[in-house]
């Protein structure tokens, strides 16, 4: 991506997303019931949140259509009445909870875009919307750009021009991508050469395990291959949810469109896709259709084949064909859930995994979000409300004084790390883990 | 609705006019007699603009949907429309209309459409059908034509305020819940009317100069009490409340005028209306399934999606249709009713009747009624000698000062964000109505009922009618009202609880429509009051309620 091209990028105006569409309509099942109100992590810290069904269903019905949209010129002297939305983290609890289906999260966030709809997208909210640019420039310059994040000028300034709190939680970047440490045909697109799709799996490694936690994707590609896949690599960008949270849909959709186009060929091949990233395959699942509109065959192949990995370890597990063979791991080990895999409802496949592995004693904190919901709590104005989000989650993990603790989601993890100290790993490398300490100990 | 004069006060002896009726006509009269000079007061044997005038679906009519049958009356629509833009503005939405070419509209009404508007004087443009459908994706995209025209959004209840709180101020009081019960003729006059106080049952007799009925389909039996035989054809519109604003435009068919063929965005709501049933009995008639089903039939034309979209309620209103000779020579034996005009009729009954104080206006609707109080008035001021021009045209109403002008949709939204959002201080959340806006209303209009509430901020009108706010309204209404308390502990034969009396009108017009999440939301409802408020014990004997379009 050269200059200019980001600079067009930053120019763009987002495109207006439809107001009644099926989404708009889930607010007709709105039974006022509160049960999401109850459930909503944020409005629970902060007045400045009144709660998912405040900016949902119900502030839904005072909204005007697209030409009628405040600034669209139709009433150009009426400000936008939508203020409170904006604090909505988009964790998603709402949404589950919701007795009567209502896409609670999924409306705001639609209507958090239809309010920037027509505007230059903020230069903090754009710029945290492209972590495959953010990726690939971080890793070329990783000695540089680590150092300049965790100085505190840095981030002051950083702070003080685009609003991204000087505490927030940053990753490191990795000095190699995960992409360029594996070669040959894990890059490929499909074809008919390509090894049987019943021992092969597709492998989307997202962002994080590409440019910052590479070891990540090492320890999915090292459990997979000793269950006997082959696992495939193809070409990818970022899936998108970054930009659907910073209300970019447009290119958004644009990310989306190219994943589709190579991901589609391998579904309907009979290929699984599986993913690191809790978010990343839940965005593969059901955002591109929830919130991009993308409902064509090629997306909904695509969405019915991706998996989760500990999703698709513990279905490998029920069906017998999961190699159990772990070496002891003699340790307490905290585990998060992270909003985003709840959102899959799939329950939570890691706790069951790590129970076959001997000595694992895995505690579930029982909390619901951590706070920083993607890049949620990354914003300046909105760090002390996910800090405080997370606060319970912080404190039952200070309280326990285990160093490591396990966790689905990448921003989940640096959130939980910079605010506790301890390390944070994704359950499949613990599993990745209790292989080795099997083969070691049968050496 | 509830006047700022309430019945603990005597009526005054002698008036120069009482009218009767307290729907937008009435207040229009009341206050249009207020700017002349003249002493008036109005009663109603309800609330204030609980009939027709709170019943209607929500139009300010261009007059497109006169043009082919009626452009008299359409002429008349569009000069009003264009005053009331001027004296009402906080009473519109400025939503625009479009009228719709679906397949099944035929091709010569539709051409012949602008021409006919340009005829009456109505602005009319074609709207490219690509720009319709963005700006009004629910749309049936089979539809072929669009024409914009200035249709509008008005509401009745805050218009029907503005007129009294002018007549107010000029010393014209408004009495609801005040019923006609008798008139005395000595002759050829009427010397003297006997009204009762509804709630407290005490009758009074007044001596006004001359007596205007402004009863709309009640008139036949006003006239009646007088001695006079006046027959009116009251129609039923049933019309259907939609939970959101599939449109934020006005729609309509371009056909002659049927029903089910139009849309219209009220506030948080779309109204489909409406039906044209005669009926015998002004006080009594429901929505029944068969004109609900033929609604949807209907409505699906213009929105096909519209089965799946969710209906809060169903209502109805009665149209004061007048078929004598005085309008447009048509007959009402063997009537269709869309054949008998929307137009109004100024009777004096001293040239039909030989009746000298009697006057009665009949016919209309709601976007003509300050011309219909015009007239009346111009007859009255003739009887009475007085030559004074009317100036309600000109003059602003009360309550319409910011200078925005018009409302729009997030009013509500936009001022709850103002103050810091959050749903801590909304006693309906559904419609936004906060603790403050309730109880400023309140310290103003006690006594009243829940449904005057209603009326005014739209509380209970929302998706749950009434699950969430109504206990909560009851305890501010509590508070602020022992008699209420003495109420609860131990009824007054006759006078329901106003918590029941608030749900049971909130049922009436679910009834009709309860499948689906509505069905459900009833469920939750009645959970919430007969399950853990235990409701049932205040319940005392049946009472008479109407039901609204809220």
């Amino acid at each position: 991506m050269t200059i200019s091209e980001i600079v067009a990028l930053a120019g763009a105006v987002a495109a207006a997303p439809q107001p009644l569409g099926p989404i708009g309509l889930s607010a007709d099942e709105c039974l006022k019931c509160n049960v999401c109100t109850t459930v909503c992590p944020v409005a629970r810290v902060t007045d400045l949140f009144p709660g998912p069904k405040y900016v949902g269903p119900q502030a839904q019905r005072f909204r005007l259509g697209p030409d009628l949209a405040p600034g669209s010129g139709h009433l150009s002297v009426v400000q936008s009445p939508d203020r409170s939305i904006d604090y909505c983290s988009g964790c998603g609890f709402c949404s589950t909870a919701c007795p009567a289906n209502v896409k609670i999260a999924e409306m705001n966030n639609r209507a958090r875009a239809a309010l920037r709809a027509g505007r230059r997208p903020r230069l903090r909210d754009w710029l945290l919307g492209q972590t495959d640019l953010t990726g690939r420039v971080g890793v070329l310059t990783a000695p540089l750009a680590n150092w300049s994040l965790r100085n505190g000028a840095f981030r002051a300034l950083i702070d003080l021009v685009i609003r991204i709190d000087r505490r927030a939680p940053m990753p490191r970047f990795s000095s190699r991508t995960l992409r360029s440490r594996l070669g040959g045909y894990r890059r490929s697109r499909w074809s008919a050469d390509a090894p049987p799709a019943d021992r092969t799996v597709v492998y989307f490694h997202g962002c994080a395990a590409n440019y910052y936690e590479p070891n990540v994707g090492q320890a999915a590609i090292d459990v997979l291959e000793r269950n006997g896949f082959t696992v495939i690599v193809p070409p990818q960008v970022c899936c998108g949810l970054p930009l659907i949270s910073n209300g970019l849909y447009r290119q958004a959709r644009g990310r989306a469109r190219t994943n589709i186009a190579v991901l589609a060929d391998y579904a309907r091949a009979g290929y699984r896709i599986v993913g690191t990233s809790t978010s990343c395959t839940h965005t593969l699942k059901a955002e591109y259709r929830e919130m991009l509109d993308i409902d064509d065959g090629e997306a909904r192949a695509v969405a019915q084949a991706t998996w989760d990995i500990c999703e698709f370890l513990l279905d490998l597990h029920d069906r017998g064909q999961l190699d159990t063979r772990f070496g002891e791991l003699d340790r307490t080990l905290p585990y998060h859930a992270p909003c985003q895999l709840r959102s899959h409802g799939i329950g939570l496949p890691a706790l069951d995994l790590f129970e076959l592995v001997p000595g694992l004693r895995a505690i579930d904190m029982d909390h619901d979000c951590c706070g920083i919901a993607g890049t949620y709590g990354l914003k300046s104005e909105k760090y002390d409300i996910a800090m405080a989000v997370g606060k319970p989650l912080f404190d039952r993990l200070r309280a326990s004084a285990e160093d490591q603790v396990a966790c689905d989601s990448e921003t989940c993890r640096w959130q939980i790390a910079a605010a506790t100290g301890a390390r944070l790993r994704h359950p499949v490398e613990f599993l990745a883990e209790a292989y080795e300490a099997y083969l070691a100990a049968d050496a | 609705m509830m006047g700022r004069m309430t019945s603990r006060r005597p009526l005054p002896r002698s008036v120069d006019v009482l009218i009767v009726g307290g729907g937008a006509t009435g207040a229009g009269l009341l206050r249009d007699l207020a700017r002349r000079g003249l002493g008036a007061i109005l009663v109603d044997k309800g609330d204030l603009a609980s009939g027709t005038s709170g019943r209607y679906h929500g139009l300010l009519h261009s007059g497109a949907r006169y043009i082919a049958r009626d452009p008299q009356a359409a002429r008349e629509c569009m000069v009003e429309n264009g005053v009331l833009r001027r004296i009402a503005p906080a009473c519109i939405e400025d939503t625009g209309g479009v009228y719709v070419a679906t397949p099944d509209d035929p091709d010569d009404y539709v051409d012949a459409f602008p021409a006919r508007c340009a005829a009456v004087g109505i602005p009319c443009v074609e709207e490219p059908l690509e720009a319709l459908f963005q700006r009004e994706p629910a749309l049936n995209r089979r539809i072929r034509r669009g024409y914009r025209i200035p249709d509008a959004s008005l509401e009745p209840w805050q218009l029907v305020e503005a007129n009294l709180r002018d007549a107010a101020e000029r010393g014209s009081q408004a009495l609801p819940y005040h019923q006609v019960v008798g008139m005395e003729r000595s002759g050829s006059f009427v010397s003297s009317v006997s009204i009762a106080d509804v709630r407290s049952g005490t009758v009074e007799r007044i001596a006004p100069r001359i007596i205007v009925s402004a009863t709309g389909a009640w008139a036949g039996r006003l006239a009646g009490l007088a001695g006079i035989d006046l027959a009116m054809s009251p129609s039923k519109g049933t019309m259907l409340v939609y939970n959101q604003r599939m449109t934020d435009t006005v729609i309509s068919r371009c056909k002659m005028p049927g029903d089910g063929d139009i849309m219209v965005p009220v506030h948080t709501v779309a109204i489909l209306g409406t039906t044209d049933i005669p009926v015998d009995d002004p006080d009594n008639y429901e929505a029944t399934p068969a004109e609900i089903e033929a609604l949807i039939d209907e409505g699906e034309k213009l929105f096909p999606d519209l089965r799946r979209m969710r209906i809060l309620r169903a209502y109805a209103g009665v149209r004061p249709l007048y078929a004598a000779a005085e309008v447009h020579g048509a007959t009402s034996a063997g009537r269709a009713d869309r054949e008998i005009s929307r137009a109004h009729a100024v009777i004096d009954h001293e040239r039909r009747d030989g009746v000298t104080n009697f006057v009665s206006i009949v016919g209309g609707k709601l976007t003509t009624y300050r011309l219909m109080a015009e007239q009346t008035a111009d007859v009255v001021c003739a009887k009475l000698g007085i030559n004074q021009p009317c100036t309600t045209a000109d003059e602003v109403l009360p309550g319409q000062g910011d200078p925005r002008g018009y409302y729009w949709l997030g009013d509500r939204l936009a001022a709850s964000e103002a103050t810091g959002g959050g749903d801590a201080g909304l006693i309906c959340e559904c419609e936004l109505v906060t603790r403050p806006m309730l109880e400023a209303f309140l310290a103003e209009r006690m006594p009243c009922s829940l449904d005057d509430v209603r009326r005014s901020t739209r509380l209970g009108m929302g998706p749950c009618q009434g699950a969430f706010c109504t206990f909560r309204a009851a305890g501010v209404l509590a508070a602020l009202d022992d008699g209420l308390e003495r109420a609860a502990d131990e009824p007054e034969a006759g006078v329901e609880d106003p918590l029941v009396a608030f749900l049971r009108e909130r049922y009436r017009g679910t009834r009709p429509i309860a499948w689906g999440r509505q069905l459900q939301e009833l469920w939750l409802a009645a959970g919430i009051y007969q399950g853990v408020l235990g409701v049932d014990a205040l319940v005392a004997a049946e009472a008479t309620v109407g039901d609204g379009p809220g």
